[in-house]
């Protein structure tokens, strides 16, 4: 009586076949063809010039060989570079975490009446909708090359990230706590100062923790553009087909990001 | 003295949840308002703190109007009424003497509230009061390192830091263990006669309401459907204000006065 289990059970002569993503067959292939369609399309258009891409890999093979064996001589360059794009990166985010704090008020919707809070929000989206980069080129175009377009622009995107992540943690808070001290007679500051701040300290810190971090970072991309530290010292580098000195440079932004990485997470870790 | 006379609460257009309240407490009266989830009781003690927006009537708290008070008034109005809550809403991360402390906030300078620089004679009330309800010890204890029953205790003193006119206490034992509600109780009537203040409480432990307070008011609908001593409060006047309601909905009725809060 047990064939059941070990063996087959009485044939049903029903298949089975797992039944297909997209149900109907037009749409399936349809969507198919327009893929490839699309593909042939692309690079039938885009100006690929091959003969162009056949001349720069001789040309790529040179600078990546110019870059071996990387060249640590001008550490005195690398060092200046790179105290630069700590002080930018500090300075950047003290900043932007000191300025997210009213943003991130202004931008709750529990605490901010409404056109309030759409000016808070308006100045989060403005912030978050441009890459580093391109406001690196907008302020490097307005203050000129250095050190200061380099802290204009990662203040604003330290401003986008931490203000809307902040506004977020506001937005959860406990509201007893508020009604608490309403109820004692606290006005609006008093209520801020005890029911508010206490709530989302340690998410300010640990986003603070992080954005250092990601500024560090970032302080090297915008440099490439001219907001100094790293990032001009490496693009200077390549100007001038100094391959070996920028491929040291590179080498030390990955060992410095690392290092920042760890120490940021183990921060986070300890307080989140 | 605290006199209400025909409170009407609504929130939006629907049906009113307060329809035209009186109620009079005199002298250090301890009185329990009883009644079912959504009977009203949380808006009309929030009410009168205007934590919650009355629609229309009067409450007077010894001769003062409270409806209508903008402002620093408002504020002033508030200092003078002292508040315990369900869920102790103290504030977790800072200590124990901070919280007490902040029941000083309506008096203080805003630089003296960010540096906590609080008149010494604050300290020395807090500290007196602290003693009195047994949790000085605690003093720079994180609040939320704390058990309940010695939360509310914390709710407690930070409330009579104002050194309030009335005591409002919004279920202040609903959270807690039959035995440690018990203290929370006796507590709560003990300070009333010591230090002669009207307190109200929203209570839906009837009896406990019959053991330790002088004046039971039963609310249903929002309406007062009964008002009298534990003595009188028989199964009679039970059945009228509990008989015949489905069990309460954790998610409506009585949540709504909070969300109404919200609203500068």
């Amino acid at each position: 009586m047990n064939e059941g289990r070990s063996g087959a059970g009485p044939l049903t002569g029903q298949r089975w076949k797992k039944p297909p993503f997209i149900a109907s067959p037009w749409l399936r292939y349809g969507l198919l063809l327009a893929v490839v369609v699309y593909l042939y399309w692309t690079f039938n258009t885009l100006p690929f010039n091959w003969e162009r891409i056949a001349e720069g890999l001789p040309r790529a093979a040179r600078i990546f060989g110019g870059a071996f064996p990387p060249s640590f001589e001008r550490g005195e360059l690398m060092w200046t570079g790179f105290k630069e794009s700590f002080q930018i990166a500090f300075l950047a985010t003290l900043l932007g975490v000191f300025l997210s704090i009213p943003i991130a008020l202004m931008a709750a919707k529990n605490l901010a009446p409404l056109p309030i809070y759409l000016l808070g929000r308006g100045i989060i989206i403005l912030s978050r909708s441009f890459h580093p980069v391109i406001v690196a080129i907008l302020f490097v175009a307005a203050v000129g090359f250095g050190p200061l377009a380099g802290i204009l622009t990662l203040t604003l995107y330290s401003i986008g990230f931490v203000a809307k992540l902040l506004a977020e943690k506001v937005e959860e808070i406990d509201w007893g706590q508020m009604e608490a001290m309403r109820a004692a007679g606290a006005g609006f500051f008093k209520t801020l100062i005890y029911a508010v701040f206490p709530q989302i300290l340690p998410r300010q810190i640990g986003l603070s923790m992080y954005q250092l971090d990601s500024n560090l970072r970032a302080s090297a991309v915008v440099g490439i553009v001219g907001a100094g530290g790293i990032g001009s010292t490496l693009m200077n580098a390549f100007g001038r087909y100094d391959y070996d000195f920028a491929f040291a440079i590179l080498i030390l932004i990955v060992g410095v990001i690392l290092v920042s990485e760890g120490i940021s997470g183990w921060v986070r870790k300890k307080i989140w | 003295m605290l006199e209400i006379s025909n409170l009407v609460k609504r929130y939006g257009n629907d049906q009113p949840v307060l329809k035209g309240l009186d109620l009079v407490v005199e002298g250090n009266t301890v009185v329990s308002v009883v009644g079912a989830s959504g009977a009203g009781k949380s808006t009309m003690l929030r009410c009168i703190n205007r934590l919650v927006e009355p629609t229309s009537g009067s409450i007077k708290l010894n001769g003062r109007e409270q409806v209508n008070l903008r402002g620093a008034n408002l504020r002033h109005a508030r200092r003078k009424i002292g508040m315990v809550f369900q869920g102790f809403n103290l504030i977790d991360r800072l200590t124990v003497m901070e919280n007490v402390l902040a029941g000083r906030l309506g008096y203080v300078s805003l630089y003296q509230a960010l540096t906590r620089k609080f008149p010494q004679t604050d300290i020395d009330r807090a500290f007196h009061l602290m003693d009195r309800v047994g949790i000085a010890h605690y003093a720079n204890k994180r609040a939320d390192e704390l058990s309940g029953g010695e939360r509310q205790r914390v709710g407690v003193v930070r409330a009579l830091m104002q050194e309030p006119e009335i005591l409002l206490a919004d279920e202040p034992t609903a959270s807690l263990d039959p035995k440690t509600s018990e203290q929370i109780m006796v507590l709560l009537q003990s300070l009333a006669s010591e230090l002669s203040l009207p307190v109200l409480i929203n209570i839906h432990n009837v009896s406990q309401a019959r053991t330790y307070t002088d004046r039971i008011v039963g609310l249903r609908n929002g309406q007062m459907i009964f008002d009298g001593t534990p003595g009188e409060f028989n199964q009679e006047a039970l059945d009228a204000i509990y008989g015949g309601i489905e069990p309460p909905d954790e998610t409506g009725g009585e949540e709504q006065p909070i969300a109404e809060a919200r609203t500068p």
